[in-house]
């Protein structure tokens, strides 16, 4: 029963890891740029989420809906200002600029809101709904359910529209999209909004369950490498799947072993999937080049 | 009027003069060709026109519209559409994928479901295969499925660039029927080809392209028959 519980909260933290790493996997599948500022687009929704609660008292679930069409105009104006410049510059000084953006976020988040933790106190986010021995947080079941019904809402956009065709077409040929009149750059915008979005959504969902303060994004954003690598660049299902193996095993084993160890248990199984498969779990060969599939 | 005029195009690869001073005009119905040997600038002058190049001097008019400066995507919606070399296909799409991404335009959106069943009946294999993923078919049916993707954009100039090389001969000559139907339908076709003796004769006007000048061009048949041109690119 105990293992059962274990699983069942490695699962429900995945489900954080795996809605935090959909958005930055859709923004490298596509734009091909690694966004270093992601954790920070995470802790601009979080403060966004908190601000709603404390200012307006906005309950944050509600609040998602500000949230969320918030993140995708910052994820815009991000690809417009920083990212369309170096749009075809080496990829250095791609990761140069995310890294300096990431910098400058914290340190006008440390101005802006000091360097307190803050969090929000909601009842709801308390509740345990208990089924025999098994307890079950309902604001991690949210997280949770959220990252699944994302992944599968955003991979029947990709298959199903017009819109999610063109980010397809844009992500396997630039080139040959353009010859088909589809402007790269209005794609590369929208997909941006989109990955940052999906972020939003996360800061929104999880601002009940933990504290924020201006490097909360580092503190998410690694283990969100790990899980986007892990799953396969630019693979949302592999994003989805990763973020639940990631989180199944730091549950098991910051509960078998020690909390102390559990980065070091999950960064040993990630370099052995990579020892055998080095595109990931569901990544194709060669996904660093050829992106969304 | 031309269809498309262009007037003293010179492009340029950092210092290396690509095209130099080129000239050409297409009127409205016919099949022009551009015939040259390999890195004589043909694809360079067909990217040019399509925006994914920049001129460096010269001008491009399109049905009566400078283009030169306007980016790739929106000289499609104009009707000025490329089959690019090598396909270019959206490889992990499927076949009915690929056609429509060809019909993303204003232009051509609504006509989708219409066009499509035109480019079925042109290439009724890609009926079948309609939802076969695209790299899994046979290099003659990738080409059929360029020409249908280039199709769906409702163009009014279709510039095709090599449609024939790697292909079987008896594929090649099924691609140049369904160029010349689509050309009889009334879409007007810029051919690109190093086939020389088979393009110019479904052709009505050619022209001649060497290290990036134009140095022949006049009607078909009589570069066919010209000296120069058979040596040069025929073997005879």
């Amino acid at each position: 029963m105990v293992l059962l519980q274990v699983l069942i909260n490695g699962l429900f933290l995945g489900g954080v890891y795996a809605l935090i790493s959909l958005g930055l996997t859709l923004i490298f599948g596509v734009i091909r740029v690694i966004n270093f500022a992601h954790g920070e687009i995470l802790m601009i929704s979080m403060y966004a989420s908190f601000f709603c609660f404390s200012v307006l008292g906005l309950n944050p679930y509600l609040s998602l809906i500000i949230v969320i069409p918030g993140m995708f105009l910052v994820g815009v104006l991000v690809d417009q200002v920083i990212i369309r410049p170096i749009r075809n510059a080496p990829s250095y000084m791609q990761i140069f600029a995310t890294v300096g953006l990431s910098v400058v976020l914290i340190n006008l988040a440390l101005v802006f809101f000091s360097g307190d933790y803050r969090s929000i106190n909601l009842a709801f986010a308390k509740q345990v709904v208990h089924m025999g021995d098994i307890g079950i947080s309902l604001s991690r079941l949210i997280v949770f359910i959220s990252a699944i019904a994302v992944a599968w809402l955003v991979w029947l956009f990709l298959d199903r529209t017009d819109m999610g065709k063109q980010i397809r077409a844009i992500a396997q040929d630039r080139d040959a999209a353009r010859l088909m009149g589809i402007n790269p750059n209005k794609i590369y915008m929208i997909t941006f909004g989109i990955g940052s979005a999906m972020v939003g959504l996360a800061g929104g969902l999880i601002m009940p369950l933990y504290y924020v303060f201006p490097s909360v994004g580092a503190y998410f954003v690694l283990t969100a490498f790990v899980v986007v690598v892990l799953g396969g660049l630019g693979n949302m299902v592999g994003a989805l799947l990763g973020g639940l193996i990631i989180g199944v095993i730091d549950s098991l084993s910051g509960y078998y072993l020690d909390p102390a160890l559990k980065e070091m248990v999950y960064f040993l199984v990630f370099l052995g999937v990579l020892l055998f498969k080095p595109s990931g779990l569901m990544g194709m060969i060669g996904a660093e080049e050829m992106g969304l599939k | 009027m031309s269809l498309l005029e262009i007037n003293n195009v010179s492009v340029k690869y950092g210092d290396l003069v690509a095209l130099r001073d080129v000239s050409l005009s297409i009127k409205q119905g016919g099949i022009v060709s551009l015939v040259g040997s390999n890195g004589s600038g043909k694809t360079t002058l067909i990217n040019t026109l399509s925006g994914l190049m920049e001129c460096s001097a010269g001008s491009i008019v399109f049905n009566g519209r400078p283009i030169q400066d306007m980016p790739a995507h929106k000289r499609v919606d104009l009707g000025l559409v490329q089959i690019p070399e090598n396909r270019r296909l959206f490889p992990y799409m499927t076949v009915l994928e690929n056609l429509e991404m060809g019909s993303m335009t204003h232009r051509s959106r609504d006509k989708r479901q219409d066009n499509i069943k035109k480019v079925m009946h042109l290439f009724p294999i890609l009926s079948k295969r309609s939802k076969q993923i695209a790299n899994t078919l046979s290099g003659g049916e990738q080409r059929m499925l360029a020409i249908g993707r280039g199709l769906m954009s409702d163009p009014e100039l279709l510039m095709l660039d090599e449609p024939s090389i790697g292909l079987a001969p008896i594929v090649v000559q099924e691609i140049f029927k369904a160029i010349a139907l689509i050309n009889e339908l009334g879409t007007t076709v810029l051919l690109v080809e190093q086939d020389v003796n088979a393009s110019l004769k479904i052709s009505s006007h050619g022209y001649v392209l060497e290290n990036g000048e134009i140095t022949l061009s006049g009607p078909a048949h009589e570069l066919l028959g010209s000296e120069k041109v058979r040596e040069a690119y025929m073997g005879l």
